[in-house]
């Protein structure tokens, strides 16, 4: 098991983490928030003012007893942003350079072999394919035979083509791996799809620390609601009926949600839990349900019934496609964005400038304090 | 080509003249057949022989010794740091004749150190300190700047793959650093090779013992100026012999 603490004036750092034997544990956070920091703590590239770092028994870092062990001696595999691959020695040797003792060459070659690069042990970095640096960077700091593995953005390099079969490759990795890793990235989608667990950083305090499902579905602050690709609308809530909270939004326009809550609130929801309707379009102009009375008003005549109590009614500002979805950015009092197949933005005619109706449940609705 | 393009060209084009023609001058003025009779001179061997061997010996020094004290320069800060880089370039300004007083006051026959024992002076050994002082300016500073240079993560790549830091140094650094390390040789080693003033006042010039090339060529061009041009001519050949030998080396390794 690995054991961290951390108090360092360097990006404002200070948190608690353990990683357990065989997992993973991802630390996601904007440019800035001392991801790569934590990465050379643990590695002993960089020494905090206070600290503790112990991998199993071993204890490599504690400040109050003056033990800082260098980082040759800390058995870390540590991918670096770049790979860090040394640019005058072929792929062999580079993973042969963290092999100590007998046969190196034969021990370095298994390890190739193992990524398939067999083929490649006699070329230079230089020489190699992004893919094919990615799995030499991996190779090298396995072969060390680490009691950690450290990963610092493994997939920011790569182009989106050589990506999807990196992933394939890294999870692989960290299946097998009995050792504890610990993976930084900007990227939630990422940390969610490797990590067991995925801590969100925040100006160097781990926010929320949780299966990937659960920060998603359960985002303690606006921030990490935005971070896991959440809209956030600002606004105050008060209580309403059947339990509900009415949030007027900031940006004017009224909301509610199945969460408790009252004073100044963030209001979270994806983009792909909004439904959109075009006023007056055919089939779409019935009158609406009570349950619906919570909603804003200025969207009234634009809803059909449903179990969606959430109107808004918005005008389209963008639309941009990523392959059979689009991106609908909506400006309702405040910028929103909605996800709807490229078929629906052809049905309803969208175009900047549109004027629609978004709407979406009460229970799709996350309120977090502000 | 623009207006712009073409002014760069002729300023090349300038430059190169005038750098090159006092140069190409010595070979048409000497003919092969005197370059090679100036050669049958005993103390034209001798002053070579002698270049050759102080050149390689201050060179060597100034590689064992400059290369960690770059590497230190370049990887701490500390205190003062600034003003050590400064007073390791400082040689590079001082006067020749300076640098010679200087040496003289030093470790000459009755400098600061000799109380000590520890003098040099009319020997080859006063040659050799003469060309390390003059010339480890020019491989330290290149030397720091190459080491600079080299890319911090592959420093910490070797760390954490068991490696110490003397171990990082040879394996990595100085490895990745090597197209710089060797044109700070390459300008360290014709410096030496050229020196004349500072041995000329520290070491004196006598034959076979401290007088190098260019001081045999000082002594000759008052009465054999044909014989001085002659020696020219093989100075420039072996500096520029060694300059090119030693960038084709070590080039970049990758």
């Amino acid at each position: 098991m690995l054991r961290i603490e951390l108090t360092t004036a360097r990006a404002g750092l200070s948190l608690a983490l353990e990683v357990g034997e065989g997992e993973c544990v991802a630390l996601a956070g904007p440019s800035g928030a001392g991801k790569t920091t934590v990465l050379q703590a643990v590695a002993g590239l960089f020494e905090p003012e206070q600290g503790f770092v112990a991998a199993g028994p071993d204890v490599w870092l504690d400040t109050a007893s003056g033990v800082c062990v260098p980082p040759e001696r800390r058995r870390c595999g540590y991918v670096f942003q770049d790979y860090a691959l040394f640019g005058h020695l072929s792929a062999w040797r580079n993973v042969a350079y963290g092999i100590y003792g007998g046969e190196r060459r034969k021990r370095a070659y298994a390890y190739l072999e193992r990524f398939g690069l067999t083929a490649r042990a006699e070329a230079k970095p230089a020489e190699l394919s992004g893919g094919e640096r990615q799995r030499v960077a991996l190779a090298r700091a396995l072969a060390r035979g680490p009691e950690v593995l450290l990963l610092d953005e493994p997939l920011s390099a790569l182009d989106p083509r050589t990506r999807a079969s990196a992933t394939r490759e890294l999870l692989a990795v960290l299946h097998e791996t009995r050792i504890p890793s610990l993976l930084v990235t900007h990227d939630f989608a990422e940390a969610a799809q490797f990590g067991d667990r995925v801590g969100v950083l925040d100006e160097g305090v781990v926010v929320q620390l949780g299966p990937p499902a659960e920060l998603s579905a359960r985002p303690a602050s606006a921030f990490v609601a935005d971070f896991t690709g959440a809209v956030v609308l600002t606004g105050v809530a008060s209580p309403g009926s059947d339990g509900l909270t009415l949030v007027a939004l900031d940006g004017g326009g009224t909301i509610v949600s199945a969460d408790a809550a009252s004073g100044p609130v963030g209001a979270s929801l994806y983009p792909w839990d909004i439904v959109l309707g075009v006023p007056g379009l055919a089939g779409r102009d019935a009158t609406r349900g009570g349950a619906a009375d919570h909603a804003s008003p200025d969207a009234r005549s634009g809803a059909p019934p449903s179990s969606a109590q959430n109107h808004l009614a918005a005008e389209v500002v963008s639309i941009t496609e990523i392959g059979g979805r689009a991106r609908v950015g909506l400006l309702a009092g405040q910028p929103l964005v909605a996800e709807v197949t490229v078929a629906s933005v052809h049905d309803l005619g969208l175009a900047p400038g549109a004027r629609v109706v978004a709407t979406w449940k009460a229970a799709a609705t996350r309120l977090t304090p502000r | 080509m623009n207006w712009f393009t073409a002014l760069l060209w002729v300023t090349l084009a300038l430059v190169l003249a005038f750098l090159v023609f006092p140069v190409v001058a010595i070979f048409v003025d000497v003919g092969p057949a005197e370059l090679i009779a100036s050669l049958d001179d005993p103390s034209a061997v001798d002053a070579l022989w002698l270049s050759l061997r102080t050149s390689l010996a201050a060179v060597a020094i100034i590689v064992v010794f400059g290369t960690p004290a770059a590497w230190l320069l370049a990887t701490r800060s500390f205190r003062g740091r600034e003003v050590v880089t400064t007073l390791v370039e400082l040689p590079l300004v001082l006067p020749p004749a300076v640098a010679g007083i200087g040496l003289l006051a030093a470790v000459g026959p009755s400098g600061l150190l000799a109380p000590l024992g520890i003098s040099f002076t009319l020997s080859t050994a006063a040659v050799v300190v003469a060309l390390t002082f003059v010339a480890a300016p020019f491989y330290l500073r290149q030397a720091q700047a190459a080491f600079a240079a080299v890319d911090r993560s592959w420093l910490d790549a070797s760390r954490t793959l068991g490696a110490g830091e003397a171990r990082t140094l040879a394996r990595v650094a100085i490895p990745a650093a090597l197209p710089g390390l060797s044109a700070g040789l390459a300008l360290a080693w014709g410096r030496a090779l050229g020196e004349f003033g500072a041995t000329l006042m520290f070491a004196g010039s006598f034959q076979g013992v401290t007088q190098t090339v260019p001081l045999a060529i000082y002594e000759r061009f008052a009465t054999d100026f044909t014989g001085a041009l002659g020696l020219s001519a093989v100075l420039v050949c072996v500096s520029g012999a060694l300059l090119l030998a030693v960038k084709f080396a070590f080039r970049a390794a990758y």
